[in-house]
């Protein structure tokens, strides 16, 4: 087998504040693959974000990213790259896109010059090329009139054209590996729709990977290979897309999945997760849902469950996956089976 | 539902219009000519029955807001009338409009913003009541803590301040803060999607609770359409100022007939791998509510395969297309594809 094109292993990212350390990610390991669609999905406080932040580096202090923690991209560990090496690798082999273009754009530049300076900070390019580059890039994202909009300020654009932009920053080196830090979240489920088109039509074309960190279900159904759950500064749970939607394993995968509330039918009531997700700076002993999970017993609370392997590719950190019968008969199933009623 | 609609109607709003003036140069100024309106909320008619929840779902900058807004004159509408509980509101003053308000209470989106971050939990739900001499001193001091109970969240916490809960926390803090003052209606605009889904479960069902058990009507504005579908009787979906389609929740879901609506529904991403139906991706954004096109607002975008000259010439009416289903569109409704 060869070599995944990005491999995640035991990543810790903590923040140090004195005594207090808050474990934002606390030993998470995943694998993307040339061409794929990784999706991390979990909610606010999950170390989704900060997982994506370490894959870049962009840990700034008091957060220190742990020695053990590995991460290797196209055959070399990051985490032993010196900054100017790095530099290299980021906008140029891996691109990041943010949850809100506007903070992430520079206000005073028109976008053709914020992107034609990614292509001139890492090739050497002429000034003209690059911006040609940029007005071509602009066009492969859909902008009608690249040219004029590539004279324009982040201010004059829409919500929707500037995450376009955005994406055109982040793919006009092509680079192999893109990770979308919620992408459309700010978005109206219209041009959310467009985008999404958008991200999947690039990266067939480019043949890049996608890492979506997203905290929407559905969008991870719309777009996603295989999915990792985060919980808790954690992997709870990794599987293929299908799989994970069929037969979630996990108590808290089953529990976001009927706590939404759905288009195409109406509960009477809504299914909840008890409770809130506990600080990062105190993670419960054993497994670190189990305050909020309707299965839990005893051996919860003294033995932190490992990835228990579920099925084929298929891993959910969770007693259950050892002492199935508890799953019957402790509880009556949380989970409305999805897509049982169509 | 069915037994709710039945009740007479607690809120009416009729020809509901509120404009923004755009602010222009000197010259315009000076030579007189009409100042630009940026026309927010145009020309909106409903009813709200007692005990009901109407739902109102569009994007951003369909005027949602602004509506929830001018019917709680916590701005002007320009035009058209809001009555409540019989009683036009655009009218009231002083000592009357405060009463009123009591009635028609509010929950906003962000609970980080709309606490006084000085003031006590407790406090904040105590001002009301003494602002409408409901209640004071121990009384207060009870009922503050029997509406903590009631909305789930320890008594003992009346005494902390806004940054020490959880976003979760706050927005029932703010279903306290409007409880406080025995509101009929309480208009709520986007009050869980600040939420992740988890809470957000915890809190509609907290907000169904209520309802039932305290008789509640709620105006409930959202853009998620999943959360209006579940907690809402009706719902109207606006389009650049003016509800294009209203209907029961259960037959807009299932029939939508405006072009709009259709496309709204069909872009929303489904927690179902594989569902392979053809979505309406819509070309483009919204035009600008300074400068609306003639005719349909909706007409740039509309994906209706019998679209036509006539679209452009008159704005269509919301008409009956069906028993209690409404829709402003001049032509027969188009299956989804």
């Amino acid at each position: 087998m060869t070599d995944p094109l990005l491999s995640v292993s035991d990543l810790r990212t903590y923040f140090h504040d004195g005594e207090v350390v808050a474990r934002a990610v606390d030993g998470v390991s995943f694998d993307v693959a040339e061409g794929e669609t990784v999706a991390v999905v979990g909610e606010s406080g999950s170390g989704k974000s900060v997982t994506a932040l370490s894959i870049l580096r962009l840990i700034r202090p008091p957060g220190r990213i742990e020695t053990a923690s590995s991460i290797r991209f196209q055959g070399r560990e990051l985490l032993q790259l010196s900054d100017g090496e790095m530099r290299t690798i980021r906008g140029n082999r891996i691109a990041m896109i943010f949850q809100e273009p506007m903070s992430a754009l520079n206000p005073v530049l028109t976008v053709g010059e914020q992107i034609a300076e990614v292509v001139r900070v890492h090739t050497d390019a002429s000034r003209h090329d690059a911006w040609e580059r940029a007005v071509e890039m602009l066009a492969l994202t859909g902008i009608s009139a690249p040219r004029e909009r590539a004279s324009e300020y982040p201010h004059q654009l829409s919500g929707g054209m500037r995450q376009r932009v955005m994406i055109a920053m982040a793919l006009v080196l092509k680079p192999a590996l893109l990770i979308a830090d919620e992408p459309t979240t700010a978005l109206d489920v219209t041009i959310q729709a467009q985008i999404l088109e958008l991200l999947q039509r690039l990266q067939e074309q480019l043949g890049m990977a996608v890492l979506l960190i997203t905290h929407d279900l559905g969008v991870v159904a719309e777009v996603a290979d295989r999915v990792v759950v985060m919980y808790g500064g954690e992997v709870v749970e990794r599987a293929t897309m299908t799989e994970l939607f069929e037969a979630p394993q996990h108590p808290y995968t089953e529990g976001l999945m009927s706590a939404m509330p759905r288009l195409d039918r109406d509960a009477e009531r809504l299914v909840t997760i008890p409770g809130v997700v506990p600080p990062s700076t105190a993670w419960p002993s054993g497994c670190r849902f189990r305050d909020r999970c309707s299965y839990a017993w005893d051996r919860c609370a003294t033995e932190h469950p490992p990835l228990y392997p579920v099925g084929d590719e298929h891993e959910s950190r969770c007693h259950l996956a050892v002492e199935p019968l508890r799953r019957s008969e402790s509880h009556t199933p949380l989970t409305v089976r999805v897509g049982a009623d169509s | 539902m069915t037994s709710a609609r039945t009740n007479p109607a607690l809120l009416q709003v009729t020809r509901l219009r509120k404009d923004f003036p755009v602010r222009q140069g000197l010259q315009h100024s000076l030579f007189g000519r009409n100042a630009a309106a940026i026309r927010a909320v145009n020309d909106v008619s409903f009813d709200i029955a007692r005990g009901e929840t109407l739902g109102v779902v569009g994007e951003s900058g369909c005027g949602k807001t602004t509506m929830g807004r001018a019917i709680l004159r916590l701005i002007e509408p320009t035009s058209g009338s809001v009555v409540f509980d019989g009683i036009d509101v655009a009218t009231l003053h002083g000592a009357a409009l405060r009463s009123m308000r009591r009635k028609m209470q509010v929950v906003f989106q962000d609970p980080f913003s709309s606490l006084n971050p000085r003031m006590t939990v407790g406090a904040a739900v105590r001002e009301g009541m003494l602002i409408h001499h409901l209640a004071e001193g121990r009384a207060a001091d009870h009922r503050v803590k029997t509406l903590f109970e009631e909305v789930g969240l320890n008594p003992d916490y009346a005494s902390r301040y806004p940054h020490e809960f959880s976003g979760g926390q706050r927005q029932r803090i703010g279903v306290a803060r409007a409880l406080s003052v025995e509101p009929e209606m309480i208009v709520c605009d986007e009050p869980v999607s600040a939420l992740d889904v988890s809470v957000q479960a915890q809190v509609i069902n907290l907000m169904q609770d209520l309802q039932r058990d305290r008789g509640l009507t709620y105006l409930f504005i959202a853009h998620d359409l999943s959360v209006v579908r579940h907690i809402a009787d009706r719902v109207a979906v606006m389009y650049l100022g003016r509800i294009v389609e209203t209907a029961s929740a259960d037959d807009l879901y299932s029939n939508p007939t405006m072009p709009y609506t259709q496309a709204l529904l069909s872009a929303v991403p489904r927690p179902e791998p594989g569902r392979q139906t053809a979505r309406i991706v819509l070309q483009g954004e919204p035009p600008s509510p300074a400068n609306p096109p003639p005719g349909c607002v909706f007409y740039s975008r509309c994906q209706h395969p019998l679209k036509d000259d006539d679209c452009t010439r008159v704005v269509p009416p919301l008409e009956e297309k069906t028993p209690a289903h409404f829709a402003a569109c001049i032509k027969q409704p188009s299956q989804l594809p």
